[in-house]
């Protein structure tokens, strides 16, 4: 009778659990210790040109550390904050955060430079969404890439700390870095996290979020 | 007959698209299981170099549209010379020519700290940034060349194969500084170029990367 399918145990090698399976080291045999890397592809979003928000739900227990790649995130008007908030037990993303924010600029005619705390753009105890770039510009070659680090978003214990570090265009050409960190200072877990542009569309660019094992 | 070759639909578990086969939690079955998403492209080793160089489609190296997201890890990097001009760690990105002479505009600022409690800042560093400029960036100034001194940190490049956006980049690493002390760098900045930038290449400002090792990965996002 012919086999119609292999089962777990049909291989020479001893199964282990949540362990992948490939060739040893002399290529030889067969071997159960594979562990995927740590840094797992969880998903993505890729703009359509047009969209209010960029939302992530799949937030929780699985991981302890969360980490969000932008890249090339364009607003449909000039001069516009790319931001992010965290929902935290209802459908609104309104965590209560506290911030520092500080950045660091140059612009392309060599007339300018800084490395300066910004207390416009920092939170206390605020609801508000958290800058993490500011006056993007909106020339079809201007955008924002950076990654945001969201720790152990599921802790009812403790305060969720997160650590981004974005840079940009700004509308007057300027290079400009912007280094966030912060907490959501609530011991609800954070199950959501949404980007959007302060006012306008975010018309191009990818979020992709990945699990640290 | 005896079956002499398995194939993807051998197996007891429901094929799944670029996913590899794992045994499952328990251990008592299979299951489709998911690959790291920083996957190793190039790993390149400097004795007495004149430069390390990641080309796209030579050695091996991958550097095109195959990744959104590039990370270039830079480990003890150590200089042939100290003082004069040979004491620059820095990068250039190439852009469609033989050259690696992008137009570039960052920002760059450091914090320092000597070895005896001395020193402690942050500062802006105008003299280290770049202005729509064509010269290699630099990423540690000042290094110490002492044989247990390096410099060592980690390059992100963002979407280098677009042809619609300009190419932002990050750097943050440390060095020992020729004064006897650590040098925290952070340096950012864009290509300000709409071509790809299809090859990367470091080097020291003069004198050769006398050791260390800088290593490519590829931040897959499926």
């Amino acid at each position: 009778m012919a086999i119609s399918k292999l089962n777990f145990n049909s291989l020479n090698v001893t199964p282990t659990a949540s362990k992948g399976i490939g060739f040893d080291s002399g290529a030889d045999d067969l071997e159960a210790s594979f562990s995927g890397g740590s840094m797992v592809f969880i998903s993505k979003f890729t703009s359509d040109g047009s969209d209010d928000t960029a939302t992530f739900t799949n937030i929780d227990s699985t991981y302890k550390e969360y980490v969000f790649v932008c890249t090339n995130l364009h607003p449909q008007t000039d001069s516009r904050e790319f931001q992010v908030n965290f929902r935290d037990g209802s459908t609104a993303y309104d965590a209560t955060k506290t911030t520092t924010y500080f950045r660091a600029y140059h612009d392309e005619a060599d007339s300018a430079t800084t490395l300066s705390y910004d207390g416009n753009n920092d939170e206390a105890q605020s609801t508000d969404p958290q800058y993490l770039s500011s006056s993007v510009g909106a020339d079809a070659d201007q955008s924002t890439s950076g990654i945001l680090h969201l720790f152990n978003p599921s802790s009812t214990t403790f305060v969720k700390h997160f650590i981004s570090t974005f840079n940009h265009n700004t509308a007057d050409d300027y290079s400009q870095v912007i280094y966030v960190a912060g907490y959501c200072n609530v011991t609800a877990a954070i199950d959501g996290v949404q980007f959007t542009f302060r006012t306008g569309e975010i018309q191009g660019g990818t979020i992709t979020l990945y699990g640290i094992n | 007959m005896a079956i002499s070759k398995f194939n993807y639909n051998s197996f007891n578990v429901t094929p799944v698209a670029s996913k590899a086969l794992a045994f499952n939690s328990d251990a008592d079955g299979f299951t489709t299981a998911s690959g790291s998403s920083m996957i190793l492209i190039k790993t390149l080793t400097a004795s007495s170099s004149a430069n390390l160089s990641f080309v796209n489609g030579s050695s091996d190296v991958v550097l095109d549209d195959t990744y959104p997201v590039y990370k270039f890890l830079c480990i003890n990097c150590h200089p042939s010379q100290q003082g004069g001009d040979g004491d620059e760690f820095s990068v250039g990105f190439r852009d469609g020519s033989t050259a690696y002479d992008a137009s570039k505009t960052s920002t760059f600022f450091s914090s320092v700290h000597g070895e005896d409690g001395s020193g402690g800042a942050v500062a802006y560093r105008d003299s280290h940034d770049q202005a729509n400029a064509t010269g290699f960036q630099t990423l540690a100034v000042d290094m110490d060349a002492d044989n247990d001194t390096q410099v060592s940190g980690e390059l992100t490049l963002f979407n280098p194969s677009s042809t619609t956006f300009v190419k932002h980049f990050i750097w943050r690493g440390n060095h020992v500084h020729s004064s006897a002390g650590i040098q925290d760098t952070y340096v950012a900045g864009y290509c300000n170029v709409t071509a790809a930038i299809d090859a990367v290449q470091f080097k020291m400002s003069a004198g050769d990367i006398d050791a260390g090792v800088i290593k490519l990965y590829g931040i897959a996002d499926s």
